[in-house]
């Protein structure tokens, strides 16, 4: 597996219009896959969701390579929220909340009922949509939170902190002020404080629901740049409602639709692909602007 | 002088004002009377228990809080000769009990808090909460006859056992082995009366706690209980002391109940095991029955300290929330 160069791929005859996004899809490096020891990847097999009676997910089969990063676009409403959430089992807390099939991570369904949940999600880290970090901590405490919720030691506390806030991009930013609170930050670094939080548990995986929509571009790029730097070490999965993002950060996309029922997705493909030659007319449609 | 010509004279300054609607200042005038009107009524109160009560702390001065006694000589006539008013026993009787009253609501009330709110099935939280509500309208002679009858024996046996192991304690002695009536057993049903209200509050509170942070620490892999330690119980502190200081409130002022149970002596106690005990509401209540007019003032007179000590208690209060609350907001 090595990099390829797609630059001739815009040429080459397609049946369908490539979105003016392949040429930002495929002008972002394809990274060699599996080159890092980091597990096996996580997979989604035959996932079903509900609210109530409400049918919100129907039948996504979807794999994760270790150490890609998968972008999940769509309109609103697709279920691609929805989907993100099963991965790591915070669907289950909202009431009324159901699923059917499986969440494989290292070979283990992590629905099956011996599973301690709490260490799954230690694994399967997330960030959320509004940062939320937890402003009766400072920016340190809330770095290294996930350790004390989930009773975990650490040999040098100072380092791992240091650690996870390059990482995250951050560290320039607050390192002189690690004892302010969380809240004293701009919403950009807030979020990135988030991300630097989930890093400091040492997740294999690591999910993005929309994790720049409530941001300015300047801290958009920061974040993508992080998820540039991750990805060499874990998996990535991100929703986003921004296809010049899923563009630019990942080496997958996966186009989820809802035609009034359940969503479903419909195509999934090396993200250049997606955008230079979608296989399905709905995506194409999607990705070129013409709806959604 | 500026060098630079300037091409614009300065205006006069606007007053931004809109003319109020008709309707608006009809709901500000209803509004405002509301509010002013509990002020009101406190304030009218408070100027006759001190119209009242006037006379006697003149006569008695700082000894009205300081000394304990309450006699009233007369002559053939029924004139008063002589009388000697102190409240000290019965203030710090209310202090005490209602102090130690919110001492065993407060882990009680947060722990039903949390599980109603966190852990109980949904069938459960709605009865429960109707039952917790209803507790709070429950009739305090009610409690009262309840507590003599039934708790006093159940609180005497559990007073007896304390003072067994930790009699050594000053607080727990009782070398006279006189354990009813005692400021523990009136703490404790004061403290299942103000359990409800400090329950109330709580759950309200846990119940706002902020969900995108409930869900970051789950996402961490935190247990429920860690999630609730990090989330919950700093979003709620300043709820849950404000909660307690209503039930203390609700303590101090507290009157049937604790004279039903409390066995009331002019003497300072602070043996809390002890069956003697003091209490500023219920002292009034039993006085007040056969007090002739000049007794009656005397006791408008502790009526007006015990309103002062309210609210003194209550400003200290919201005076310790704010300079240890305020983190986790």
């Amino acid at each position: 597996m090595s990099t390829e160069n797609n630059g001739d791929k815009n040429n080459m005859e397609t049946t369908t219009t490539p979105s003016s996004l392949s040429s930002v899809a495929s002008a972002s490096k394809r990274k060699a896959i599996n080159s890092h020891p980091m597990g096996t990847g996580l997979e989604a097999r035959g996932v079903h969701a509900w609210f109530g009676k409400h049918h919100a997910l129907a039948d996504v089969s979807l794999d994760f390579a270790a150490g890609t990063v998968t972008a999940l676009i769509g309109p609103s409403g697709c279920g691609k929220s929805t989907f993100i959430r099963t991965l790591n089992r915070m669907h289950e807390f909202i009431p009324t909340a159901a699923m059917a099939g499986q969440v494989i991570l290292d070979g283990k369904d992590i629905y099956d009922p011996s599973i301690d949940v709490t260490k799954i999600r230690l694994k399967i880290g997330m960030v959320f949509q509004k940062p939320n970090p937890f402003p009766s901590m400072t920016i340190g405490e809330n770095v290294l939170s996930g350790l004390k919720l989930a009773q975990l030691k650490t040999e040098n506390k100072d380092d791992l902190l240091e650690e996870c806030l390059v990482k995250a991009g951050l560290w320039n930013e607050v390192k002189d002020r690690l004892n302010a609170h969380g809240g004293s930050l701009s919403g950009g670094q807030q979020q990135r404080l988030c991300i630097a939080r989930s890093l400091a548990v040492r997740p294999q995986v690591l999910l993005m629901d929309e994790p720049c929509s409530a941001l300015d571009p300047g801290s958009t790029l920061r974040i993508e740049e992080t998820i540039e730097e991750l990805s060499s070490t874990m998996t990535i999965v991100i929703v986003t409602h921004n296809m010049q993002q899923a563009a630019r950060v990942s080496d997958y996309t996966a186009f989820f639709l809802s035609d009034g029922g359940p969503g479903q997705m419909i195509e999934v493909a090396p993200t250049n692909e997606i955008f230079a030659r979608p296989r399905d007319k709905r995506t194409e449609n999607y990705v070129t602007g013409r709806f959604g | 002088m500026s060098t630079t010509e300037t091409t614009y004279v300065i205006p006069e300054k606007r007053v931004i004002t809109t003319k109020p609607r008709f309707s608006d200042k009809v709901f500000r005038g209803v509004v405002t009377g509301g509010g002013l009107s509990s002020l009101i009524i406190l304030g009218l109160i408070f100027g006759f228990l001190l119209y009242q009560g006037f006379d006697i702390i003149k006569s008695q001065g700082f000894d009205f809080i300081t000394t304990s006694s309450w006699d009233i000589a007369y002559d053939e006539a029924g004139n008063v000769i002589s009388s000697e008013f102190g409240l000290s026993a019965m203030l710090i009787g209310t202090i005490l009990c209602s102090f130690i009253a919110v001492l065993i609501a407060v882990p009680v009330s947060v722990a039903t808090a949390l599980y109603l709110t966190f852990y109980a099935p949904h069938w459960i939280k709605k009865s429960m909460v109707t039952i917790i509500d209803l507790m709070a309208a429950f009739p305090s002679i009610l409690f009262g006859i309840w507590a003599y009858f039934i708790l006093m024996p159940s609180g005497v046996y559990w007073a007896k056992l304390i003072n067994h192991y930790l009699g050594f304690i000053p607080a727990f002695a009782n070398k006279d082995r006189y354990f009813e009536g005692s400021p523990f057993i009136a703490s404790l049903i004061l403290a299942i009366m103000i359990i409800p209200i400090i329950t109330s509050i709580s759950r309200e509170i846990f119940s706002q706690a902020p969900l995108d942070r409930i869900q970051a620490a789950y996402a961490l892999g935190a247990t429920r209980w860690a999630m609730i330690k990090a989330v919950v119980i700093p979003h709620g502190r300043n709820g849950v002391i404000g909660g307690a200081m209503l039930g203390l409130g609700r303590a101090m002022g507290e009157t049937v109940a604790v004279y039903t149970v409390l066995n009331l002596v002019f003497a300072i106690n602070w043996k809390i095991l002890f069956g003697v005990g003091g209490n500023v509401a219920s002292l009034i209540l039993t006085k007040f029955g056969e007090a002739s007019a000049y007794e009656i003032k005397g006791l408008m007179a502790a009526g007006l300290v015990l309103f002062i000590l309210t609210l003194i208690v209550n400003f200290a209060s919201d005076q310790l929330v704010r300079r240890f609350g305020g983190k986790g907001k």
